[in-house]
């Protein structure tokens, strides 16, 4: 074994010319390249020529070159989505030929539709029932056992398929509460609320009351029913539970009274597949009110 | 580039030559073990039930378990793998403490395969002198017969080695037929060829290389060596000055010469002959091309051959055995002064070790103590946040948990959950009536429950209330528990 004799400066004899540049008296040999770095240089100017042409690389006017083998990664996950949709195919035919109740009877569809139902709702549905399907004023909760047009697999998919009180959908359920603020006077009003109120909660003044119930049953049991229990065939909601839609504040009474209340979805059944449209029932269903 | 040029040195090739001895019928002994334990291990059949596999020792990757005989190792339990990693750790630093090099020197599976690929060389190219000359010679027939024959044996040990790794992550019959039939998975064949490649590579061409280029090991294991750390050593001041038997002689003779009185001249002064005939035994046997005459060098792995070696000679020319030998550097200083040597143990039993064997021993104790009171049953509580609480029509308030529970035995089993808290809270399992759950074997499931809390209970009102969630095993009463919080409408 020798030592490392031949590592020191290579111009002691001053043949190697120096870059000229210097700093503070120090100057730079201009040594040429380690070969190996050299020639792996220039394998990369030759890999580049060939990875420009093969693939997309020089900018145009408006693009840029294509590349022989036409690859973009827009058409990669294109791709990859599509190879996931193929995977998918026959559970998502199998999904949407079935009946509906059947669904939850079979535990290898039931998990499918439940995970693809989540991706579906958190998609298309959380912007206003709310990522955790809690819902938020004007937008029910679908986590509670309260439901305005029905909680069974058919009713959600019903409701999901044509949406409610669009106009796009002639299927659409619908209903539409008239603004009473036209046809009562105000102490009439007040006296409903005063009513509807205490249908839930502590009783208020009785007078009050009393008379809210007899202008109630004038004018609100066509839809709201006896009692105020509402009615899933008209979407009206049911007034005598602890759940309010729109809040069962007084104040919030009086408003929904007197200029009603009209909310829209609309139907999903001209955007989402069927499977689509039977994953999200699948997981609306099974969110904790599911009938 | 001219050899004097650069950094780079050339390396000597080694043949060792066979030795005997009782340090050779150690590592025989203990290359058939090693190498048994791991040829065989995979093939030993455990009944573990109609669920789970029937291997013994099986790393499950796909399905993310680690079964050994009768324990199962889940994921959430790796700490055990780290524990076992600590305490071999600290096993090495006790054995190199106590023994130096003697994980390289008779365990390591490059000292173990090499010395394998030297026994299959030696059958095919005979001992130390003809494969010499059989490495000089040119390439007629005879070389290349007795060369590709060598190859072909090592390439036949070496795709057992590759073929027994993949026999660990798999099960070993089917995977074999597979293999075999040439149906298993890429990544098997894949696995068998590296393996398969590196074993040639390592234990027939590489050799003493690895360990003294490639291996991390020697470096730090020579922070860790002491003075009273037994290593293989040569007792200098009994064999020098070395001298061959001829020379020997002269010397012996010159020497009964100058002590006579008759001597007329001033006879020069010669030392009495060492025990040492200069042989050259122990460094031929060497496995790492070394002389342990020149003193303790990094390359060496403490095999003692050169034990076995010079003790064959020493007994052959009437001296005692020992001129090689293990022991430690007090014992240099001190037997050089002509004392009685120091008995192992006090080499062994010192500070240092003891405080190595208690902190393995405690580690091993507290893995043995976790692995007897783990539990079969286990469970996560995830209380759902979004939202904290839903109102139910009748004014129930009602929180949702995601449970994971996880059965780790080889049948299905029912667990009930109930809950302690306020009197008034229920407990309910997502999609059924009740609170009863059944899990499949060796799996754990996701269960959302939830718990309720009835209108106008202190519960329902309360910002929150805490919350013990039991699960039960309705078979074996074993029961499980987590604390969480129920949250109510916060409005008293």
């Amino acid at each position: 074994m020798t030592g490392p004799k031949d590592t020191g400066p290579k111009d002691l004899e001053g043949d190697v010319p120096t870059t000229g540049h210097s700093w503070d008296g120090i100057e730079e040999y201009d040594n040429p390249m380690p070969r190996w770095w050299l020639y792996t240089f220039y394998a990369c100017i030759v890999w580049a020529i060939g990875y420009s042409i093969a693939y997309p690389a020089w900018p145009l006017i408006s693009g840029a070159t294509s590349g022989l083998l036409g690859y973009s990664t827009r058409g990669q996950v294109a791709d990859e989505m599509a190879s996931a949709e193929a995977a998918n195919a026959e559970i998502n035919a199998q999904l949407a030929a079935v009946d509906l109740p059947g669904i939850l009877e079979t535990p290898e569809l039931q998990q499918y539709a439940f995970s693809k139902g989540a991706a579906v709702f958190r998609t298309n549905c959380s912007q206003c029932h709310g990522s955790g399907a809690a819902g938020a004023k004007g937008f029910p909760n679908l986590l509670d056992d309260d439901w305005l047009w029905g909680g069974t697999m058919e009713d959600i998919h019903a409701t999901v398929t044509h949406g409610i009180r669009n106009t796009t959908d002639p299927e659409a359920r619908y209903s539409e509460m008239p603004a009473f603020g036209d046809l009562l006077s105000r102490s009439e009003i007040a006296e409903a609320a005063n009513y509807v109120q205490s249908l839930s909660g502590p009783a208020n003044d009785p007078t009050l009351v009393a008379a809210g119930q007899t202008v109630f049953e004038e004018n609100c049991t066509a839809c709201h029913m006896d009692g105020g229990i509402g009615s899933r065939e008209l979407g009206a909601p049911n007034l005598s539970d602890a759940v309010w839609l729109y809040g069962g504040d007084y104040d919030t009474l009086v408003a929904t009274i007197t200029n009603s209340r009209f909310g829209v979805m609309p139907d999903w059944g001209s955007r989402l597949t069927e499977a689509d449209i039977r994953a999200v029932t699948t997981y609306v269903h099974q969110l904790g009110g599911g009938e | 580039m001219s050899s004097s040029d650069g950094l780079y040195a050339a390396r000597e090739p080694i043949f060792p030559k066979r030795v005997s001895g009782r340090f050779r019928r150690l590592k025989w002994a203990i290359m058939a073990v090693t190498l048994a334990i791991y040829y065989v291990t995979p093939w030993i059949r455990w009944d573990r039930g109609p669920e789970l596999p029937d291997q013994a020792v099986l790393i499950d990757l796909a399905g993310r378990r680690f079964f050994f005989f009768w324990i199962e190792i889940w994921p959430h339990e790796f700490y055990f793998v780290a524990g076992l990693l600590i305490m071999a750790g600290l096993g090495l630093f006790l054995f190199t403490a106590a023994l130096g090099r003697v994980w390289c020197g008779y365990t390591c599976p490059q000292t173990v395969w090499t010395d394998l690929f030297i026994l299959v060389e030696r059958w095919i190219e005979g001992d130390r002198n003809a494969r010499i000359r059989l490495w000089r010679a040119d390439w007629d027939g005879k070389k290349v017969r007795l060369r590709v024959t060598k190859w072909i044996v090592w390439i036949l040990i070496a795709v057992a080695t590759g073929g027994a790794w993949v026999f660990y992550f798999a099960d070993a019959p089917t995977l074999l037929h597979d293999l075999v039939t040439l149906t298993a998975h890429p990544v098997a064949y894949t696995t068998v060829a590296l393996l398969t490649a590196t074993t040639f590579v390592f234990g027939g061409l590489m050799r003493e290389q690895v360990c003294i280029y490639m291996c991390p090991w020697p470096r730090i294991q020579a922070a860790m060596m002491d003075e009273d750390t037994i290593t293989v050593a040569y007792r200098d001041w009994r064999g020098e000055p070395r001298g061959r038997h001829r020379k020997r002689d002269v010397l012996v003779a010159e020497t009964t010469r100058t002590a006579t009185p008759a001597a007329l001249s001033p006879a020069p002064v010669l030392a009495e002959p060492g025990d040492c005939i200069d042989c050259m035994a122990c460094v031929n046997v060497c496995p790492m091309g070394i002389d342990i005459r020149d003193g303790q060098q990094m390359e060496c792995i403490t095999c003692a051959l050169c034990i076995d070696a010079c003790d064959e000679i020493m007994d052959k020319v009437g001296k005692p055995r020992g001129l090689i030998d293990y022991m430690a550097l007090t014992d240099e200083a001190h037997e050089r002064t002509g004392a009685p040597s120091i008995p192992v143990w006090k080499h062994i039993f010192r500070l240092r070790t003891i405080i190595y064997t208690a902190l393995w021993g405690g580690i091993g104790v507290g893995l043995v103590v976790a692995l007897f009171v783990r539990p079969d049953l286990s469970f996560t509580v995830a209380p759902i946040r979004n939202p904290v609480y839903v109102t139910m029509s009748d004014g129930t308030i009602r929180n949702a948990y995601d449970l994971r529970l996880r059965n780790k035995q080889g049948e299905d089993r029912p667990f009930r959950i109930s809950i302690t808290s306020d009197a008034a809270l229920r407990v309910q399992a997502e999609g059924s009536d009740d609170a009863i759950v059944s899990v499949p074997a060796d799996t754990t499931k996701q269960q959302r429950i939830y718990i309720m809390a009835p209108p106008g209970a202190p519960a329902a009102l309360r910002d929150s209330t805490d919350v013990r969630i039991w699960v039960q095993d309705m078979v074996s009463d074993e029961r499980a528990e987590k604390e969480t919080i129920f949250n109510g409408t916060g409005q008293n």
